[in-house]
């Protein structure tokens, strides 16, 4: 059980006419993780979750829910996996009621009760319709209607983006109960990184439509520091450990993924938080993720 | 009951924070022997964060013996064997500091320059093995 995954992907991609909106993407989320997938605006995130929840096919590479290819539509495949894409798009002109009527109609497993139980805790009446609703109270019941389903992997696309301070920190409390007691793997997408330490385990930063860093959030904080030393004049670009140098006049700050070793004389490590890390990652001109020329060509603006 | 908070822009790792209120909350008094710590899913309701996280933090605590799990009813602070320090040597340490950070702001220290220094001092004194 513990060594089940959630999710595994296998050389994943998608060509969308001629540019690749996700590139080779080879992942394997654990269960029961709370997982942050990050990356700039046209990073492939969406093509990634529409990719794992079956709403696109694939053009090359696998995808894997528990075992199954969600791309095949079964629908004991799809009842495993809950979907609240962005926005949280619900029918308006519906009642709350209706919406919950829909769900259960749609799915072979629906806990109306839970749904209800959860939307009268936060004082949400069921005979409203939907678009006079706020858009808090609209995210609420659209993740109530997803969380009915008793998906055992929730993907979210960016949950998080159209709601007030307020509204986001109700939906994660919602969010993160609902993981404490039905034992979930959530999958959510986010530009802000902020908001994220708290509410998530497992990190996957994708930028270019490529998978530059994944992995317990834990493990990449542990393994990856900050060392701060006299200004360094040798080229560092080729050296694998070092992620990112900052120079200042007189001193130099390396991001390094080194395991931990002894840091050389002159050199202080200081802890990196996860915000420093995501954007080193995003910064990063690496070679290996930029598209090849081909895609490129044909934007000649 | 015993509250925890959640500073998102510290730096310092949710778990660790919860770790480090526990062990302040003790040291001061404010937890007490047989005082329970919030269940994990309290705290989880309360500040909206990972259930693995909170778990991972009771954990730690429990591995450095501050707090013990009682099955089914909970986690609750153990009887230190003896106490961490006398509430004398914590109050004379302090009052060590705090005239230490009145002359470093009679010179004109700010307070990062402050927190420089302070992490500087402690981060030498670990490497010669003082801390």
């Amino acid at each position: 059980m513990s060594t089940e995954h959630a999710l595994r992907t296998q050389g994943l991609s998608k060509l969308y006419r001629r540019t690749w909106a996700l590139r080779d993407c080879t992942l394997a989320l654990p269960t029961r993780r709370v997982v942050a997938l990050v990356g700039p605006n046209g990073a492939g995130k969406t093509t990634l979750l529409r990719l794992i929840v079956g709403l696109i096919a694939p053009t090359d590479g696998t995808v894997q829910v528990f075992g199954q290819s969600p791309t095949t539509n079964t629908p004991q495949a799809l009842s495993r996996i809950g979907f609240l894409a962005q926005d949280h798009p619900i029918y308006p002109r519906f009642t709350v009621a209706d919406l919950l009527h829909f769900g259960r109609s749609c799915n072979l497993r629906f806990d109306q009760d839970l749904a209800e139980r959860r939307l009268s805790h936060l004082d949400i009446p069921l005979h409203r319709k939907a678009g006079t609703l706020s858009g808090g109270q609209r995210a609420q019941v659209a993740l109530a209607l997803a969380l009915a389903k008793r998906p055992d992997l929730l993907i979210l696309d960016e949950p998080l983006s159209s709601l007030d301070p307020v509204a986001r920190r109700e939906f994660l409390q919602t969010l993160m109960v609902a993981v404490a007691d039905d034992g979930i793997t959530v999958l959510l997408s986010s530009h802000i990184v902020t908001e994220l330490e708290r509410v998530c385990d497992h990190l996957v930063v994708l930028n270019h439509g490529r998978v530059t860093l994944s992995g317990d959030i834990d493990m990449l904080l542990a393994t990856h520091r900050l060392l701060v030393g006299p200004r360094a004049t040798a080229n560092l670009d080729h050296t694998p450990s070092v992620i990112e140098a900052t120079h200042a006049d007189r001193h130099t700050t390396l991001l390094v993924r080194d395991e931990g070793a002894p840091a050389a004389p002159g050199w202080q490590p200081h802890p990196v938080s996860l915000e420093d890390l995501v954007l080193a990652y995003l910064r990063r001109p690496d070679h290996r993720i930029t598209a090849p020329a081909r895609d490129v060509s044909e934007a000649p603006r | 009951m015993f509250v925890f908070r959640l500073d998102a822009n510290s730096g310092v790792p949710p778990y660790l924070q919860l770790v480090q209120q526990v062990r302040q909350a003790v040291l001061l008094g404010f937890l007490q022997p047989d005082d329970r710590l919030p269940l994990i899913r309290e705290v989880v309701e309360s500040l909206a964060i990972n259930p693995n996280t909170v778990a991972k933090a009771y954990r730690q605590l429990e591995q450095e013996a501050l707090v013990t799990g009682r099955p089914g009813q909970g986690t609750f602070v153990t009887h230190t064997p003896s106490a961490i320090v006398s509430p004398g040597t914590y109050t004379s340490l302090r009052r060590g500091l705090e005239s230490w950070l009145h002359r470093a702001y009679a010179a004109g220290l700010d307070e990062h320059a402050v927190n420089a220094l302070f992490s500087t001092v402690h981060h030498d004194a670990k490497v010669e093995g003082v801390a």
